[in-house]
C-alpha cells in the first residue's frame, strides 16, 4: 500500500474521488482521507502504478476539477 | 486565510453589498424590469460565475448530481421566475458555506498539524570539533549526534554524554520534564531543555519512535468508522433521491391540476422544485462526520492516546468490559528481587546460575535477576538455552544443568520444589536435577491503577478483568486492592487468549471489550479482543503493531480518559448526522407543501453545515474529560 499527498476542495468531492480512483484499473483498493489530505493506494500485482496514477487522476478530475495527486 | 479564501470573501462581500443596495433600490423606485435584472446578473455573477462554469464543464461529463450543477439550476430557475433575489442569495449564501467549511477545515487540519509537529529536520553531527547539520535520514544507527538546548531529538538513541532534562509533552502528553543523564534511553520527538546531550542512535530515522508515530497518526484517518461509511453511503442515494423528487414536484401536481381543468400553478410548483435542489446538497452532512472524527483523534493525541482509526473510536465508545494483563499495566514491571529462600547453594551462587541462565531472556524478571547480580555476564559460560514460554529457561551454565522458572517448569521436570509464601514472583531453581531453593521478585502497583480501575468503573464499563502468569497468592492481593472483578492467575500466553475468547461471548450485542497490555507478548490478545490498547509505545514496536490504541505513559488511568474521549466525540458524530438530515428533511416537507421558500432551503443547507462544522469543531477539546 502507498500513501500520496492529495488536494481536494471539499468532503463530498473527496468521496467521489475515492469512488473514481477505485474505479480505475490497476487499482486494487484506495481510500481519502480528506482531513489529512492523503491517498491510501492498493495497486493491483503487476501495475505500472505511475500511468495507473496518471490515469486516476484523469478520472478524478472528471468528477472535480481542483484535484490534485501528487506522485 | 490563504490567497483562494480571501478572494472568495471578497467576491462574497461585494455580491452581498451589490444586493442589498438593490434589493433597496427595487423597493423605493420603480426600475425597468429588464434593468432590474441587468443590475441583479452583476452580483450573481460576481459571486457564481466559478459555480456556472463547473456546471457547464460538469454537464459535458455528465456530472449531473453534481452540487455545482445543482446550485446552478436551482439559481437559474430563480432568475427565470423573476426571484432576483433569491436566485442572488442562495449563489451569496453557497458561497459563505464554502467558505467557511474551507476555513474550518483548514483551521482543525492545522491544529492537528500543530500537535503533530514532532518530526525533526535536521541531526546535528560533529565533524573536525564543528557541529555540521545534516538530514537524520542519512544516518545509520550507532552514529553520534549532539543534541543542544532547545532542539528536538531526531533519533532514537542511548546518552553517551551530558545532563539535561527532556520535555517529552509531544510524545507523552505529559509535561513535567524527565531527567536523563550518560545511559539513559531518550526518544526522538522529546525537546533537550537545558545540557548539550551527546547521543548514541539505536535506530535508524524511519524507525524511530517521531516518525512511527506520525506515521501512525496521519494513516489515522485511512480506516473508515461505520458512521463515516454510513453517511457516504447515504450521501450517494440522497442527492439522486431529491433531485428526482424536485422534477417530479415541477411535474406531476401542475400535470394533475391540468388533468382536472384547474390551473396548472407552473410558476408555483417549479419554485418548489427549485427549493428541493437547493436542499439536495449533500455537503453538510459529508463534511461533519471526518472533521468530527479528526478532532476526536487529534485531540486524543495531544492528551498522550493514539488512537489508529475512527472505527476504533466506535468500539472505543462502547467498551463494557475491560481485561488487563498485569504485568506492565497495572504494575509497573520494574522488578526487583527482594529475598533468596530456601537456597541450598551460597545465595551469590544460586544469582549468578541464575543470571547466566536467564542473560539472553528479555523478560522483566530476567533483568530483575541480573540487576540484583550486578557483575558482569560471562556468556562463554552458558550454552543449551532453551526458552519455555509461560514456563521459564533451562540451560547449561558452568557446566550445571541449570532450571529457573516458576512452579510448573519444576513439575514439568520432575523436581520437588518448596512452596513459597511471600507474594511476589517465585523464580524456582533447579541444579542439576535437583532443588536448589528460590528467588522471589516482586513488582509494585502503578502510580494510578487503583484511580484507573475506579475511573473505568464509574464512566460505565461493567467487567475489569486481570490477567496474570504470575501466582495466585499474588494476583488475588493486587486484584482485591484494586478492586477489579475478575482475576485469573498463572496463565501461559494462549490461556489468554482463551479467556478472552470466553469473555467475547458472554458480551451482549453492541458491547466491546478491551485488552490492555503492554504489548511484549500480548500480541495474539491484542488482536483477538474488540479493541487492543497497548501500554509503552516508548520502546516497543510490537506494542505498536499491534494494538489500536496506544497509551503513549503508559498510565492507565488514560485508558478511561480515552473512553470518555471517544463517547464525546461519537456523541458529537451522532448529533450532527441526525440533525443535518432531520433538518434537510423536515426542510424537504415543508417546502413541497409550500411552506419553506428558498431562505429556508438555503439555510437548511448552508446553517445546518456551520453548525455541524462548529459542533463537529468541539471534538478537539479534550483536556477537562
Amino acid at each position: 500500500m502507498k500513501t500520496y499527498k492529495i488536494y481536494v476542495d471539499c468532503a463530498n468531492c473527496a468521496a467521489k474521488m475515492e469512488e473514481a480512483v477505485k474505479k480505475t484499473e490497476g487499482i486494487a483498493d484506495a481510500t481519502v482521507n480528506f482531513m489529512a489530505l492523503k491517498m491510501n493506494v492498493e495497486f493491483e500485482e503487476g501495475a505500472d502504478e505511475k500511468k495507473v496514477l496518471k490515469k486516476a487522476l484523469k478520472n478524478a478530475r472528471k468528477v472535480d476539477d481542483d484535484i490534485e495527486i501528487e506522485f | 486565510m490563504r490567497r483562494k479564501q480571501k478572494k472568495a470573501l471578497i467576491r462574497i462581500i461585494i455580491a452581498a453589498v451589490l444586493m442589498v443596495v438593490l434589493g433597496l433600490l427595487s423597493h423605493f423606485t420603480n426600475i425597468n424590469e429588464y434593468v432590474l435584472f441587468a443590475l441583479y446578473m452583476v452580483p450573481y455573477l460576481v459571486v457564481g460565475y466559478d459555480v456556472l462554469w463547473k456546471a457547464v464543464k460538469g454537464i459535458g461529463r455528465g456530472q449531473v448530481f453534481d452540487e455545482n450543477f445543482l446550485m446552478a439550476i436551482a439559481t437559474v430557475g430563480a432568475i427565470i421566475l423573476q426571484e432576483y433575489t433569491e436566485g442572488v442569495a442562495v449563489m451569496l449564501f453557497y458561497q459563505i458555506g464554502e467558505l467557511f467549511q474551507s476555513i474550518a477545515v483548514g483551521k482543525s487540519r492545522k491544529n492537528i498539524a500543530d500537535l503533530m509537529d514532532i518530526r525533526p529536520d535536521y541531526a546535528n553531527v560533529e565533524e573536525d570539533g564543528k557541529l555540521v547539520q545534516v538530514d537524520p535520514d542519512t544516518l545509520e544507527p550507532g552514529s553520534v549526534i549532539v543534541v543542544e538546548p532547545g532542539e528536538r531529538i531526531p533519533i532514537d538513541g542511548i546518552v553517551i554524554d551530558g545532563e539535561s532534562s527532556l520535555n517529552n509533552s509531544a510524545l507523552t502528553g505529559e509535561s513535567v520534564p524527565v531527567d536523563v543523564g550518560p545511559d539513559s534511553p531518550v526518544n526522538s520527538g522529546g525537546i533537550n531543555l537545558s545540557g548539550v546531550l551527546k547521543v548514541r542512535t539505536t535506530k535508524a530515522f524511519g524507525e524511530s519512535t517521531a516518525s512511527k508515530i506520525l506515521e501512525l497518526v496521519e494513516n489515522a484517518g485511512s480506516r473508515k468508522a461505520k458512521a463515516e461509511n454510513f453517511i457516504t453511503k447515504f450521501a450517494k442515494y440522497y442527492t439522486p433521491a431529491v433531485v428526482a423528487a424536485a422534477v417530479l414536484l415541477a411535474l406531476l401536481p401542475p400535470l394533475v391540476r391540468m388533468a382536472m381543468s384547474v390551473d396548472p400553478l407552473w410558476t408555483q410548483w417549479i419554485y418548489r422544485a427549485l427549493t428541493f435542489l437547493v436542499i439536495s446538497c449533500p455537503c453538510a452532512i459529508v463534511v461533519s462526520v471526518p472533521l468530527s472524527f479528526f478532532g476526536g483523534i487529534g485531540g486524543a493525541s495531544n492528551a498522550g492516546i493514539l488512537i489508529k482509526g475512527s472505527n476504533y473510536m466506535e468500539t472505543l465508545a462502547n467498551i463494557k468490559t475491560v481485561v488487563f494483563d498485569k504485568t506492565g499495566t497495572l504494575t509497573r514491571g520494574n522488578f526487583a528481587v527482594t529475598g533468596v529462600h530456601h537456597s541450598e547453594l551460597e545465595d551469590e551462587e544460586l544469582l549468578r546460575l541464575a543470571a547466566h541462565a536467564e542473560s539472553h531472556s528479555p523478560h522483566p524478571i530476567a533483568k530483575s535477576i541480573l540487576t540484583a547480580y550486578g557483575k558482569d555476564i560471562d556468556p562463554t559460560l552458558v550454552s543449551n538455552v532453551k526458552d519455555i514460554s509461560g514456563h521459564g529457561v533451562t540451560a547449561t551454565v558452568d557446566g550445571h544443568e541449570v532450571a529457573a522458572g516458576n512452579s510448573r517448569l519444576m513439575t514439568t521436570l520432575g523436581v520437588p520444589f518448596t512452596d513459597c509464601h511471600s507474594i511476589g514472583t517465585i523464580v524456582h531453581m533447579a541444579v542439576d536435577g535437583a532443588y536448589a531453593g528460590h528467588i522471589v521478585i516482586s513488582d509494585e502497583l502503578k502510580e494510578h491503577a487503583k484511580e484507573a480501575v475506579e475511573s473505568l468503573k464509574a464512566s460505565g464499563v461493567k467487567k475489569t478483568v486481570m490477567l496474570t502468569g504470575d501466582n495466585e497468592a499474588t494476583a488475588n492481593q493486587i486484584a482485591k486492592e484494586l478492586d477489579v472483578n475478575e482475576v485469573h492467575a498463572g496463565l501461559l500466553p494462549a490461556d489468554k487468549v482463551t479467556i478472552v475468547e470466553r469473555l467475547l461471548t458472554e458480551q451482549k450485542k453492541n458491547e466491546t471489550l478491551a485488552f490492555v497490555g503492554d504489548g511484549m507478548n500480548d500480541a495474539p490478545v491484542l488482536s483477538r479482543a474488540d479493541l487492543g490498547i497497548a501500554m509503552g509505545a516508548l520502546g516497543s514496536d510490537a506494542a505498536i503493531e499491534a494494538a489500536d490504541v496506544v497509551l503513549m505513559d503508559d498510565d492507565p488511568l488514560k485508558i478511561s480518559k480515552a473512553v470518555r474521549i471517544a463517547r464525546k466525540c461519537m456523541r458529537i458524530v451522532k448529533t450532527n448526522i441526525w440533525f443535518a438530515i432531520g433538518v434537510k428533511l423536515a426542510c424537504l416537507i415543508l417546502g413541497a407543501f409550500g411552506i419553506a421558500n428558498m431562505w429556508i432551503a438555503i439555510f437548511a443547507d448552508v446553517g445546518v453545515m456551520v453548525l455541524c462544522v462548529l459542533n463537529a469543531i468541539r471534538c478537539l477539546f479534550v483536556k477537562n474529560l
